[in-house]
This record gives structure tokens, sequence and C-alpha cells, in this order.
């Protein structure tokens, strides 16, 4: 089976040269059947090379094909070269499988589009992109895959170029995950400086050898990759981007948030794991920067009102739990989240298009309300989603997952209290916008209309992926309540195994706080939205907490931060500058001689006279100089 | 001719080469320009008659003679400028024929 694994990354990219070339020739089925259906083949083919990795695992625990050679100067020689091992196992699953289920819902979604062939032209692209990342055997490779995916956001987010916020969105996606990918870029070189390869497997193997643990080089190189990661999977202070990113259509949200992109960052810490375990402080910094995200992008998504922008947030929030999980080590645990993150957030997303798409393209969460009845499959995957995005415990999967993290926030060698205590604090704001976004969205009064139902194929995706939301959770229990953890056993292959604390009682405590946490979470926010609407009303007369819900409806004002302390001041130099100063020079030069042609031209005043006495006095200095000398 | 010193003549060269100068520089009509670069012309001939003289050598005469021929040339052409000047601009005063001015 090894020999197929090139048709994964070769199959969507066939489909968007199919469908960029030839695309405005192409009736719609065809257009939707090349489009979707190199995703769907390609997840069909990754679930058969799944199924076989699993059943018969290579001895290396690693697949390998090298096609060709990239490229090949002095000592670095670049191989367009594939690996699949169970970490990358997982990141492709993901990425065809829901991105297969992404395409299919966007065949209706999209359909009255007329930019059909381009949209599927981009998503497929997008999930190639995806895949030669995941897949990649280098980071040059890993980077293409990088970069590409940059690329495709970009097109994407832009989609619909006719609107201006629409563009500025894809452009502030495009700088900012750039800073990311440049300090990524550097990280690469310094990496290839130090050990002269970019191969991944002999960077694992070298890197113990090379460096101490916690020596400078290393701590830079893992600092400056945890940047790169930062910036494509939105952590702070690098996240403004995502929320901006919701101009995208609704499936490319999905494709962003859940398959792709962002959790780019994720496995980029994970594959290159030997590094940051080499230095403590590149860890402490991912665990304390992904802690202050799921925070931050946590309290914004509780006062948004848009529902993507919701949506949106509580991926940062998410992804800033997978960052804290990678930070203390909690190598498997942060990849299963990312596992569970993906089906229930691409379930959230398209669940949100399907409504926005009903609702005569309504964003408001303010202006829905009361679709329980109308809209029942939307309705009961939506609760599905939100309730494994709020964790409620042991029916879905996003507790067994979120519950690993919290439990390893504070058992974990690299664990401690406060992260806990903050991951926490994010999981009650989980459940508490979780609960808002059901309650506000889908109960009360109708305030508008339902244009049109969506169709067969938007809704079976969402069935499906609702399926998975409840039931993936069920391969890996807490060790003390089932010895079941068919994820993590794979994922040890690869990663290490989370190093605990000794001396730890009571696991199960810590899961009853966990529970009781998320239950108050939605109890909260079924009091305050469905209870007791009144208290909300009373909070929005007073002026500091009308401030605060400002502060975090803004983003905690990052955008606002940026725009004073690196916008601003450019624009001030720029527009100070904007005569040139180096022109300056240029234009002095050329003045200077004018003056001085204008000073000599006063000689030339056609007096033959005066040029006599010219000539003759030019003479007698000539005949003094003689004399003289 | 012995009886006469070299450095006499070329006083006397000196003497009608300044009379020239100063024609040139104070007269204003063009024509008597002309003569009084003919006078300077005639001033440097006599030196070179004077130098020829004493050192006895004949170059000093052949000098003069080609002075005298340039003279000639020159005279035709600068006569024939100023018949054209006249021509155009109806007057020979140098102080009104500025328009080679920048």
């Amino acid at each position: 089976m090894q020999q197929y694994l090139y048709l994964i990354p070769a199959l969507p990219l066939a489909g968007f040269l199919a469908l960029s070339l030839a695309g405005r020739r192409l009736s719609a089925n065809l257009i939707a059947g090349i489009g979707a259906g190199s995703i769907c083949i390609t997840a069909v083919i990754t679930i058969l090379l799944g199924i076989q990795f699993l059943q018969s695992p290579p001895e290396t625990g690693v697949w390998q094909q090298t096609l060709w050679q990239w490229f090949h100067i002095s000592n670095l020689s670049v191989d367009i070269s594939l690996r699949v091992d169970a970490l990358s196992l997982a990141f492709i699953f993901i990425i065809t499988f829901i991105g297969a289920l992404i395409h299919i819902y966007s065949i209706a979604f999209m359909r009255h589009d007329r930019d059909y062939a381009r949209f599927f032209a981009s998503m497929n692209l997008f999930v190639c992109a995806m895949l030669i990342l995941v897949m990649a055997n280098n980071l040059v490779l890993l980077y293409l895959g990088w970069e590409g995916v940059g690329l495709c956001s970009y097109l994407l987010i832009g989609f619909w170029y006719e609107t201006p916020a629409n563009y500025k969105a894809a452009n502030k996606a495009f700088v900012i995950t750039r800073i990311g990918d440049t300090a990524m870029i550097i990280g690469l070189f310094l990496l290839f400086k130090e050990l002269g390869t970019l191969n991944i497997a002999d960077i694992l193997h070298l890197a113990p050898e090379h460096f101490a643990t916690s020596a400078t080089g290393i701590s830079l190189i893992a600092l400056l990759l945890l940047a790169g990661g930062m910036g494509k999977s939105a952590q702070v202070p690098l996240h403004t981007w995502l929320p901006d990113a919701m101009a995208g259509p609704s499936p490319v949200s999905a494709l962003i948030h859940a398959a792709t992109m962002v959790t780019a960052g994720v496995y980029l810490i994970a594959r290159m794991h030997t590094i940051f375990e080499l230095s403590p402080l590149a860890m402490q910094v991912t665990a304390i920067i992904g802690a202050i995200t799921l925070f931050t992008a946590g309290c914004s998504a509780m006062v948004q009102t848009d529902i993507k922008r919701i949506l949106a947030y509580s991926t940062i929030s998410q992804i800033g739990y997978m960052f804290l999980a990678l930070g203390i080590g909690a190598w498997s645990a942060a990849i299963f989240h990312f596992f569970i993150h993906a089906f229930f957030k691409a379930l959230l997303f398209l669940a949100a298009g399907a409504v926005i798409e009903s609702l005569h393209h309504e964003h408001n969460i303010f202006k829905m309300g009361g679709l329980k009845n109308k809209m029942p499959v939307i309705y009961w995957t939506f609760v599905a989603g939100a309730a494994a995005l709020a964790a409620l415990p042991l029916v879905t999967a996003g507790f067994f997952s979120k519950d690993q993290i919290l439990w390893y926030a504070w058992s974990a060698g690299n664990g401690h209290p406060v992260l806990w205590a903050v991951a926490l604090c994010g999981a009650f704001i989980t459940a508490f916008y979780s609960t808002r976004l059901i309650v506000v969205v889908f109960w009360g009064e109708m305030k508008t209309s339902i244009s049109h139902l969506p169709p067969k194929t938007m809704t079976i995706p969402l069935i499906i992926l609702a399926f998975f939301s409840i039931t993936a959770g069920w391969i890996e229990w807490p060790h003390n309540l089932l010895h079941l953890s068919l994820f993590s056993e794979h994922i040890q292959h690869v990663l290490p195994a989370t190093i605990l604390q000794t001396h730890l009682h009571g696991e199960i405590f810590f899961q009853l706080i966990a529970a009781i946490i998320t239950l108050t979470g939605i109890y909260t926010g079924y009091l305050l939205y469905h209870l007791q609407p009144e208290v909300i009303l009373q909070w929005k007369q007073r002026s500091a907490l009308v401030e605060i819900r400002e502060f975090f409806f803004s983003g905690w004002k990052f955008d606002q931060l940026y725009n004073n302390i690196i916008v601003k001041p450019f624009q001030f130099i720029t527009s100070t500058n904007k005569s040139d100063a180096f022109d300056k020079i240029y234009n002095g030069i050329a003045s200077a001689n004018l003056h001085l042609n204008q000073l000599f031209s006063i000689s030339q005043n056609g007096s033959l006279r005066w040029y006599v006495v010219g000539v003759l006095i030019g003479i007698l200095f000539i005949i003094t100089l003689q004399l003289l000398l | 001719m012995s009886s006469i010193h070299a450095h006499t003549v070329l006083i006397v060269a000196s003497i009608l080469f300044v009379l020239g100068l100063v024609g040139v520089l104070t007269r204003k009509n063009v024509i008597f320009i002309l003569l009084s670069i003919e006078i300077m012309l005639n001033a440097a001939g006599l030196a070179f008659i004077a130098a020829g003289a004493k050192w006895q050598q004949p170059d000093g005469q052949v000098m003069f003679l080609f002075i005298l021929s340039m003279a000639a040339a020159e005279v035709s052409v600068g006569l024939a400028l100023v018949l054209q000047i006249h021509h155009q601009h109806k007057t020979l005063d140098v102080e009104q024929l500025k328009e080679l001015k920048d």
C-alpha cells in the first residue's frame, strides 16, 4: 500500500488543475463531481491506507515514499518525499475525511455562486497544500505546504472579493500569518546551520546529540518555530486575523478551522517535539501562550453577536487548549483534542452556514431564534456540536479530549495549578457561550423568516459529523474509568508519553470538578439567556459592565493596539517622508548646478567690450603667472 | 639699422599695441574696432621685425609677411560681417549689438 501514498496529495492537486484550467467550460455538475470527487476518493484511499497501517504497522512505524529529488545544493538535498506515521495519519485522516464532508456540503451551498469552479479549485488546492504539509518528509517540503495553505486561505477568505471588507480580511490573514512564517523560516535556517539537515527524521535523531538541554541555540530555534505556529494557528498575539477570516464562505471557515490551516501550528510543534523537549523555556512559553489565548478568546466569544465570529473565537480558544497541552508535554492529549475538535468545529461551522443561508444571510444571533422546530436536523446536529464544544461529560467527544488536557495541566511534569485554573475557567466560558449560542439561535421566538430549508446534501454531512462529535471520544477513555486508549496507543509510537508528576491522587476528583464546572457553565448560560433574560438587561445599565463587554467584543482591543503601535507610526513615517528624503540629495545637486549656471551666464552679456576686457585680464593673468614663476 | 636698439623698437611696438587696444575698448563703431585690431597686429609685426633684426634671423620678417596676409584675409571676412551687420541691424554701434547674450 505504501506505493499509493502519493495519490493522497496528488488527487486534490489534479482536481485543482482540472478545475482551474478548464473550470469555465465545465458544467456545474461536472465541477462538483471533480471538486468533491477528488477529495472523496482521497478520503477513501486514506481510510484504506489507515486500516492497513493500523492492522500491520511497519516495523519502523513509518511509511515513506520518495517521489523525486527536488533540488540538490552542495550538502543540502531536498526530496519530494512523503512520510506517514501515526501522527501524520491522524492529520491526513481529519483533513481528507472532514475535507470530503465539507466539499459534499459545498456542492449545494455554493451551487448558485458564479465562481463555482474557482471555489472548488481553491478548496482542492487548500486540501492538497495541507496534505503536503502533514506528509512532508523534510521541512522544506513542509514549508511549501505551509505557504500553500497561506495562499489558499488568502484566496478563499477573499473569495467574494467585490466587497472591500472581504479582501481586507484576506490581506490581513495573509500579512499576519506572514509574520509567523518569517520567524519560522529563520528557525529553519538556524536548524540547518546547526544540524546540516532539514530531514525531519534526521533532525529528531540528531538534535538531542547536538544540543544540550535548554541550550540557547535550541531555545531560539524552538521559539522561532513556535512563532511560526502561532501565526498559522492564530494564537495571541498573532490571532487577530482569524475572527476577520469569517468573510469567506462558511465551508471555507469550516475547512480553515477544522481540517486545515489553524491546526498547522499544532502539527509543527508536535512534529518537532524533540526540539521543544530540549528547550523547557519554549515549552513553558507554548503553555502560557496557549493559556492566555484560550482565556482571552473565550472572553471575546462570550459577547460576540455574529454567529461565525463566536465560532471563530471559540476555535482560537480551543487551539489555545491544544497549545497548552503541547506546552505541558501532553502530546497525545493535544493531538486527540485536535482530532475531536475537527469534528465538532466543522459541524458547527457547516450548521451555522446552513442557518445563515436559510435566514437571508443573517449573521446576528439576536435576529435569529425559534429555529428549533423549523429546522430540526440543523438544531439537533448543532446541539451535538455545541455539547461537544462545551465538553458535556461522558456523552460527548469533547469531554474526553478536554478532560485529558485539564488533568494533564495539573498533573503533567510541566503542569502548573495556574495553568489548570485558567483552563478550567476556559472550560466554564466555553460551556457558557455554547449554551448561549443554542438558546439564542434556536430557542425563543422567530425573528427572521426562513427562506428555504437546506437540502439533503447539506444535512447528511452534518449528521455524519454530529455522529462523530458524540462518539469519537469513546476511543480514548480516562484510564481510571476504562482501560481503552486506542488513540494514544498509536500516537505514542511517534510522540513521547506524557510524564506525570509523582504522588498524584484523585484523578476522579479532578474529573468531577471539570464536569461540575462545565455543567455550571451550561446552567449559567441557560439561566441568563432563557430563564432570566432581564438580568442581562440590568447589566447593560451599568457602564462598567458595558465597557468590559465592549473590551471583550473588540477582541481585547488587539486591533486597536496594532493600529496604534504599528499602522499609525508607519503611516506617520510615510506621510512625513512623502517627498522622499533621498530625492532631496539629487534634487540638491541639480539645483546647485542650475544656480552656478545662472551665476556664470551673467558673464555672457553680449557686450563685445566686456569680452575683450575678459581676454585681456586672462592674458595679463597668464603673463603675470609666467613672470612670477 | 644697428644704430637703433631693439628695445626702442619694442617700446614703439608696445605703444602701438596699447593704442590699438585702447581703440578696441573705447570705440563704438565696429569699423574702428577693426582698424584698431589692425594696429595691434602691426604692433605685433613690428615686434617680430625688431626681434628678427636683433638675432639676425629671417624668421621675424617671414612672420611679418604671414601676419600681413592673415590680416588681409581677416579684414575681408571682418568687413563682410560688418556689411551684414549693417544690413540687418542698421547700426554699427557695438553697444547695441548685444544679441548674443544669454
